[in-house]
């Protein structure tokens, strides 16, 4: 039988698409092991929303996410916060409405988050010129860039998390001063730091606007009774930040692998009858 | 006869079938996204309730509220008002409900209505017509302080949405 | 081929209808009784996949356009909009995204199974050439669907294409300006650009019905190559090769779903998730996978020939080298069809492909270093391989012998 023919049709198919993908270099990000990986991934809920808490009292001064509603965050899914509680959350927040007397009004769940500037150029002058940018989708506007072979792999991993990974690596790849590890100029003078700029292992040209944002104990976890403590450290409030950034990329990440779980099963148990339908039709025919 | 002839080709028709009705399954379960996408998002369901505070709004005034992407009256009566509308004999009525039918008891005060005339959509004027409640501009229909409807084409008096008094003050539409 | 047609109206509505329309008698001709070669691999499945994927993309398409907003400043909100909010939208974008992937790599399997069998042979000249015209109008729809979502890589797409035109002597600037409908890309390059992308499906659409009538006139080619001699060569389209092929799509549509669900944007890339903004170029642009090949022959040309400037060359070497396509039935005169009969061809065939498969990698590689030399040999061996290979091989290679008919071949097979 010709399966021979099926599968290296698949491989060429897969070959070609995997030779997209050319190795870029950069410094080695270490892959996290995430909740949300793999084909029955799903977020976790504590994680979620303590990387909300991050978010909010860290993150949200400066970045903001305008594709996320309010009303998302009781979502299926997602942090798994009850409609009640999401209630009283928007109502904290004023929101511009032109229909409002004044401008502006107390927002509802199905608002979408304010914006922390008015304008991109107001965000710039608060920020030295650099732009917060918007969280709705960047965990999926990041990566990670493997090198050759490795990347031909996560086509068949389906490896999706390059965003939290690198989110993760930049939060925690902050240096007080310009490391030894610092690439040289091309002509060979040592790197130096721009005025308002930080060094960070991970970001592309390793001189960052954004000053670390994260240190120990700088957000208070509230630990349900009965629950394990979590850390209060820099790499635990990267860890849940870049998880709930990819919530915001993915609300429905959970959903639809559980779907697409189904759906996969569905097909190759139809394969397979398909395959029994057309060896019964060809039996008997030389080919 | 008939038994004899499954007999030989059970097996065959078995895998037939199966596959068939697999495949049909697999339609079935394809079309219905394809059409469901074509309901109301989940942007859209979100404001299919909305929450009002009345006290804003003074007596003998009304505003204009949006729900559901409909235009929505909120009143706040006189006294004068509620007992004009009460006064009505139910048998002047075209289409025939009394006060507390057009209110909330123990909220008479307000009337809460779809703002589109009932004959073919137009928004009413209020404060106006024979009835000092609202007039149609379009066809000439006239409501009373109750939002019923009194004189012209329109058929029906003016649709109340589904909504509830979460407080003395707050009200809770759809 | 009404000779094949054993259809009789069944009764008088029928035989009414056939008399006005015979579209029962058609369909009963073309898509049931139609004889087809008995001896015919999976690799001839791709046909019928390559038309469900022009169907998902259909379907999937103008429901998308449903929720889509082609404007500038709500493009890339409105396509998540139908991410986050659309009844079951996330699949149905993720399907039309995956979809053109799977798309393109079944057209090219497609392809390079006509290319390896020689179907592109007479009496197959037109049915290649139509083929051919396909994939252009593939490539095109292809890459305006990619400049909706308006992320970075669709605007910096849209600028660097569109400016391929600029390479033209003379009327570059101006057909530049009226492909965009702006001195640079903006919301009338993307309205255009949603309104083409929205009509080409349909012209597709057109010409597989001529590529498949095409098909129809001088029937399939087959594995051995050797036309049909008589009805034992051959078997009724339905039931064998339907469910055949049914078994293929289904098969297809695993590695479809695998991404679709698992690894939605693993195809694609990153920087598209960033809205376009015309100030700030991505550090590594790239296009889509399916094109790198292309790509990488518009690369390659990095120095002047003679009086035409390196950027012309480039888009003159790009488009010759789908223009070849259209010349490849007159470039190979092998009377030899099938691959498996050429000692020699097979070995250039398989060259060909291991080269065509590096361009695409190349495309992708940052353009320095090793790079740019074997993007260089590779683009050199794309035209060597149809300029002077292929018409050197129809001369000098001796086949082996073929088998007088397909029942033959398929006897002779059943019994080794």
């Amino acid at each position: 039988m010709n399966i021979k023919t099926i599968l290296s049709a698949l491989i060429l198919s897969f070959g070609m698409g995997a030779a997209a993908q050319a190795a870029e270099a950069g410094v080695a990000i270490e892959k996290q092991s995430w909740s949300f990986a793999g084909i029955f991934g799903t977020y976790d809920e504590n994680q979620l929303q303590r990387g909300f808490q991050v978010y909010r009292e860290v993150c949200a001064s400066c970045h903001g996410a305008r594709l996320i509603a309010f009303r998302n965050l009781a979502e299926a899914g997602g942090p798994g916060f009850s409609e009640e509680q999401v209630k009283a959350l928007a109502a904290e927040y004023e929101v511009a409405d032109p229909a409002a007397d004044g401008g502006f009004r107390t927002a509802v769940p199905a608002d979408r988050w304010p914006s922390p500037f008015a304008t991109e150029q107001d965000a710039r002058d608060a920020n030295g010129g650099a732009l917060p940018p918007d969280f709705s989708v960047l965990a999926k506007a990041r990566g990670v860039s493997d090198p050759f072979p490795f990347w031909v792999f996560n086509y068949f991993t389906g490896y999706s998390e390059g965003g939290p990974d690198y989110i993760h690596a930049l939060l925690t790849g902050y240096h007080d001063e310009v490391p030894e590890t610092a690439p040289h100029n091309s002509d060979g003078t040592p790197f130096e730091l721009a005025e308002g700029k930080y060094y960070n292992d991970y970001f592309p040209g390793h001189a960052i606007g954004m000053a670390p944002p994260l240190q120990d104990e700088l957000v208070t976890y509230t630990v349900a009774e009965g629950e394990a403590e979590v850390p209060l450290t820099v790499d635990q409030y990267a860890t849940d930040v870049a998880a709930f950034m990819m919530w915001m990329a993915e609300p429905h990440l959970a959903g639809r692998k559980q779907t697409g779980f189904v759906v996969l099963l569905f097909l190759v148990i139809f394969a397979g009858l398909m395959y029994a339908t057309k060896r019964k039709i060809w039996a008997g025919i030389e080919h | 006869m008939a038994t004899q002839a499954q007999h030989s080709t059970t097996r065959r028709d078995f895998i037939f079938v199966a596959t068939g009705s697999v495949a049909a399954v697999g339609a079935a379960a394809t079309v219905w996204p394809l059409i469901n996408q074509m309901n109301p998002d989940a942007s859209t369901l979100a404001l299919a309730s909305i929450e009002f505070d009345v006290s804003a709004i003074p007596e003998g005034q009304s505003v204009t509220i949006m729900w559901r992407g409909l235009p929505v009256f909120v009143r706040h009566r006189t006294p004068a008002e509620i007992e004009e509308a009460k006064a009505v004999p139910l048998s002047d009525l075209k289409d025939p409900a009394t006060d507390e039918q057009r209110t909330k008891e123990g909220h008479e005060q307000w009337l809460i209505m779809i703002a589109n005339c009932t004959h073919l959509g137009c928004v009413p004027v209020g404060d106006a017509g024979d009835f000092d409640g609202w007039f149609c501009p379009c066809h000439g229909s006239h409501y009373d302080t109750a939002g019923r409807i009194r004189k012209g084409p329109a058929p029906t008096n003016l649709v109340l949405p589904p909504y509830e008094f979460l407080s003395d003050t707050l009200v809770q539409i759809g | 081929m009404s000779e094949h047609s054993t259809y009789t109206p069944g009764n008088g509505v029928e035989k009414w209808l056939d008399e006005r329309l015979p579209i029962i008698r058609f369909s009963k001709e073309h898509l049931m009784d139609f004889p087809t070669p008995k001896n015919l691999n999976y690799w001839w499945t791709f046909g019928a996949i390559l038309v469900m994927c022009l169907g998902i993309q259909i379907v999937t398409g103008i429901i998308l356009a449903m929720h889509y907003t082609p404007h500038v400043s709500m493009a890339f909100d409105s396509v998540e909009h139908i991410r986050r909010d659309v009844n079951g939208g996330r699949m149905i974008q993720a399907f039309h995204a995956v979809g053109a992937s799977m798309f393109f790599a079944a057209v090219y399997i497609h392809i390079f199974r006509g290319m390896y069998f020689g179907s592109y042979k007479a009496p197959r000249e037109i049915l290649w050439i139509l083929g051919v015209l396909i994939f252009v109008l593939m490539m095109a729809t292809a890459f305006m669907g990619y400049v909706l979502p308006w992320g970075q890589m669709s605007g910096w797409a849209a600028t660097v294409i569109t400016n391929i035109f600029a390479a033209i002597p003379v009327i570059g600037t101006p057909l530049l300006e009226l492909l965009r409908g702006g001195f640079s890309v903006g919301n009338p390059t993307l309205n255009r650009f949603f309104s083409l992308h929205y009509l080409l499906p349909f012209v597709i659409a057109a010409v597989v019905a001529l590529h498949i009538w095409a098909l129809h006139v001088p029937g399939n080619n087959n594995p051995t190559g050797v036309d049909v001699k008589d009805s034992r060569d051959t078997l009724p389209f339905h039931p064998y090769y339907t469910m055949k092929d049914a078994f293929g799509m289904v098969l297809f549509l695993i590695p479809f779903v695998w991404f679709a669900f698992f690894a939605p944007d693993i195809l694609g890339h990153p920087d598209n998730y960033i809205q376009f903004s015309s100030t700030v170029t991505p550090a590594h642009i790239v296009p889509e996978w399916y094109f790198l090949p292309f790509y990488a022959i518009l690369r390659a040309i990095d120095f002047n020939i003679l009086f035409i400037d390196s950027k012309l060359g480039g888009v003159i070497f790009f488009g010759g080298s789908i223009v070849i396509l259209f010349f490849l039935p007159w470039l190979d005169t092998s009377k030899v069809r099938s691959g498996n009969f050429r000692p020699m061809f097979k070995w250039f065939y398989w060259l060909f492909v291991i080269n065509f498969v590096a361009l695409t990698y190349l495309g992708a590689a940052p353009a320095e270093g090793i790079y740019v030399v074997l993007a260089k040999i590779c683009t050199a061996y794309y035209f060597i391989h149809f300029l002077i290979v292929l018409p050197l091989l129809s001369r000098i290679e001796t086949p082996r012998p073929l088998p007088t008919s397909i029942s033959e071949s398929v006897l002779s097979k059943s019994h080794a």
